[in-house]
């Protein structure tokens, strides 16, 4: 068994995995990493199970201090890491020994960060997910869904892994974020879809795990009001203010707003690495080419 | 019945059912919901049922978009409403009281009803739960005596108490932990609505109905009920 005992953290620290499933018709809500890439590569390079519990660290202002000899691994952003006074970049497994800290600065380069341990950090699974979600009190090292916090201990009890490099993570290109267009798509204005698809949108300062608020030209839904219905992740759904919001893992399940459609799950990786005052570009794509994509992609984890 | 398919993501096609709400849907719903939870087994990685539609989530590594779109199809062939019987029956108890269901006094003067017609006519009723959503375990059943359809608060509660029972519109609902809420309250039930512990971990599922019985403060507390009065929780 390794301890990192937790020496300073914030409420955007938490432990997460892939997400809560075969729950969601009760109203429980997915949750898990935000950047799922970025925690599969963590996991990855230790040769873990991609979706083995993991620290998802946003922005910054975590601290931990080892308490054995740990061996860990650093994927997604680069937020200013440290081991002691020694600068570390993420995309490589390491050692800490005992006694040695590990910091988290401030957001260089993205703004999620994922830390691996051999097998996973210990957490009990609630509900068949040990994803920290704080609003309804599930998951996270306790069960009872608390952020990570000073005093708190890490523990994992795996041994060995594997001890990978990661060549090009390739997190933050320009390329536009990629939509499948959805049934109501056809109810916009002409104006507004084409906006929507060739304009800049600005991530507003309103955003958490919950949803990201896009902004730029209204969008304007002619459609009838519409009774609620299950939301999948990444939908964009757009309010009577025309400003679209693109839903993450901690959506509620329904919703009633419409939807221009919604992002596949690389793109919601990416826009998961942006920061406030940061622009997207939205592009649209078909549900089959898009499937396709995602299949190809996650072969990387085994061929690469 | 011809239910309607729609992508809405990678992994996600949405069956609409129907067009508009209705108690009649139900049996429809339950059915579709065995179906196609059968037909898909273990690809299918969670179906959210609302009032008209369901919302099929598959592992995209298992099938593709043309496969989930024709196992769906396949499920829902010569679709029958579900026989009597589909879901569980649930009796709700309720202290309806102003110190816990304030909301009371203003369904009373907007239906003309006096507050104990107002009770009766709430708990007359056997309600259908339509979805679940908002929070683990919040069911939103209906349909509520017309008179009694009263909109949401113009401004939400910050804090509602862990068992408020609302009314929204022509919907009823109980808050199973403390929330922010904007439903007018009408009372209390001491009833444990969602259950870590407890198979299912929901006290009411999709498809389910629910009748409220008016209990007295003495049975609401025997029952484990908490009598706060909400402002003195705010």
């Amino acid at each position: 068994m390794s301890r990192l005992l937790i020496e300073a953290s914030t409420p955007l620290c938490l432990l997460q995995d892939a997400g809560r499933f075969g729950v969601r018709h009760l109203g429980v809500t997915q949750g898990g990493a935000l950047d799922w890439v970025s925690m599969s590569w963590a996991n990855w390079l230790l040769g873990n199970a991609l979706d083995a519990p993991v620290v998802e660290i946003t922005l910054g202002g975590f601290t931990v201090q080892a308490e054995d000899y740990c061996l860990l691994a650093l994927a997604g952003a680069d937020l200013g890491a440290y081991i002691d006074e020694r600068a570390i970049s993420p995309g490589r497994s390491f050692i800490l020994q005992k006694g040695q800290r590990l910091r988290f600065t401030q957001p260089f380069s993205g703004a999620r960060v994922y830390l691996a341990a051999p097998g996973g950090f210990d957490a009990p699974a609630v509900l068949g997910s040990c994803a920290t979600v704080v609003r309804e009190e599930l998951g996270g090292v306790d069960g009872f869904g608390k952020a990570l916090a000073e005093g708190g201990r890490l523990v994992y009890s795996g041994t060995g892994g594997a001890m990978k490099v990661l060549s090009a993570p390739d997190l933050q290109s320009g390329k536009p974020l990629d939509v499948i267009v959805g049934a109501q798509i056809g109810q916009f204005s002409g104006q507004s879809l084409f906006d929507a698809f060739n304009t800049a949108w600005a991530l507003d300062s309103r955003a958490d795990r919950m949803g990201m608020r896009l902004l730029g030209a209204p969008l304007q839904y002619q459609g009838p009001s519409l009774i609620s219905e299950g939301i999948p992740l990444g939908a964009i759904q757009v309010p009577p203010d025309g400003q679209p919001i693109v839903l993450l893992n901690d959506r509620q399940t329904i919703g009633g707003y419409p939807r221009l459609g919604a992002l596949t799950p690389l793109s919601l990786a990416r826009l998961a690495q942006c920061l406030p005052g940061e622009t997207v570009r939205l592009a649209p794509v078909v549900q089959q080419t898009a499937h396709q994509q995602h299949i190809d992609f996650l072969k990387r984890f085994t061929t690469t | 019945m011809k239910p309607r398919i729609e992508v809405v993501a990678i992994d996600c096609l949405m069956v609409r059912l129907f067009d508009a709400i209705a108690e009649t849907n139900m049996p429809w719903m339950l059915a579709a919901t065995q179906r196609l939870r059968s037909g898909f087994g273990a690809a299918l990685v969670d179906l959210v049922p609302s009032y008209t539609t369901l919302m099929v989530h598959y592992d995209l590594g298992a099938v593709n978009p043309a496969q989930a779109r024709a196992l769906i199809e396949q499920a829902l062939a010569g679709l029958q409403p579900q026989a009597q019987g589909g879901g569980q029956c649930h009796v709700l108890p309720v202290w309806y009281d102003l110190s816990v269901g304030p909301e009371l006094t203003l369904l009373s003067q907007r239906s003309g009803l006096a507050i104990d017609e107002v009770i009766r006519r709430h708990s007359a009723h056997e309600y259908q739960v339509f979805a679940l959503g908002f929070a683990p375990g919040f069911a939103f059943m209906g349909l509520v005596d017309e008179v009694l359809a009263t909109p949401r608060l113009n401004t939400p509660r910050k804090r509602v108490a862990a068992g408020s029972v609302g009314i929204a519109e022509r919907q009823t609902a109980a808050y199973p932990v403390v929330s922010p809420g904007g439903w007018n309250l009408i009372g209390r039930t001491p009833a444990r609505l969602f259950d870590r512990g407890r198979d299912g971990y929901s006290l009411m599922q999709p498809g389910d109905t629910v009748r409220f019985e008016a209990v007295e403060r003495a049975e609401f507390i025997k029952l484990g009920g908490d009598d706060t009065p909400l402002e003195a929780q705010a």
